[in-house]
């Protein structure tokens, strides 16, 4: 069910600048639909990112997080055409895993 | 798509031996800090961070905006000039839950971390960032005119 993530990875200098945009409802469980009943807690926990097979971000999340959450960070010490991995986990077991390369800047 | 998973396991796997063996003791890879995503109060989720005893400090940035429109996108970056950062949690003071997110940063990654949030009310947004086992905090307030938790 899960759609793929957009991940954008550019060089700026040795830095490897990522931006990852996923798609996910990130239902609070405090919101309810048009007949009044409360929409369950749906959200993503747990988003890795690798850089050529080593884990560089470690995140846990809570339902805070925004709907369709974007995640931005850095990696010191990369090189164009490297290897980013992301993969996301919610509270439901639902996971996907999407990969793109480091581009070189433009 | 099943070679796939199957290639993630792997990765997975070994993520979890190497995380295990460099920071022993610690839960490892992608162990979901449960009571300190249920806190309901501020002091309880610091508490449940193992940051009671967490140091104000100006080594640390936030960029997010002063006045929020809406509530249920809040851009927040958070950077650390600390040495050794190891993880960097976003706190919104007065959410119903208001631990937001923690980033455990490794291998190379900046201590830096970008997201977007949802804030119920005008509230600090706090960030607490581990170094070298030691609790750090930078504060800024955000005015939120419509919320993003109903």
């Amino acid at each position: 069910m899960a759609e793929p993530m957009r991940i954008r990875a550019t060089l700026q200098g040795d830095v490897a600048d990522v931006r990852i945009l996923m798609r996910h409802p990130m239902e609070t469980g405090q919101r309810k639909d048009a007949k009044g009943e409360v929409v369950p807690v749906h959200f993503i926990q747990s988003v890795v990112v690798t850089h050529n097979g080593k884990t560089v971000l470690d995140a846990q999340w809570s339902q805070a997080v925004s709907r369709d959450p974007f995640l931005g960070l850095r990696v010191k010490g990369a090189k164009a055409g490297d290897k980013i991995t992301v993969t996301w986990i919610d509270n439901k077991g639902d996971r996907r895993t999407d990969e793109s390369t480091v581009a070189a800047s433009s | 798509m099943d070679h796939k998973r199957r290639a993630f396991v792997r990765v997975a796997a070994g993520a979890l031996a190497v995380s295990g063996l460099l920071k022993a003791g610690s839960a490892g890879a992608a162990s979901w800090n449960k009571p300190g995503f249920e806190s309901k109060a501020f002091g309880d989720a610091v508490k449940n961070l193992g940051a009671a005893n967490m140091i104000e400090s100006k080594d640390i940035a936030i960029t997010a905006p002063d006045i929020a429109e809406n509530g249920a996108v809040v851009p927040i970056a958070v950077t650390s000039r600390i040495p050794n950062t190891e993880s960097i949690s976003v706190v919104a003071e007065k959410n119903p839950f208001p631990l937001a997110a923690t980033f455990d940063v490794s291998n190379g990654a900046e201590p830096y971390a970008s997201v977007r949030i949802k804030m119920g009310q005008t509230s600090n947004v706090r960030a607490i960032v581990k170094a070298d086992g030691k609790f750090y905090t930078a504060a800024k307030e955000v005015k939120v005119t419509v919320g993003g938790c109903g």
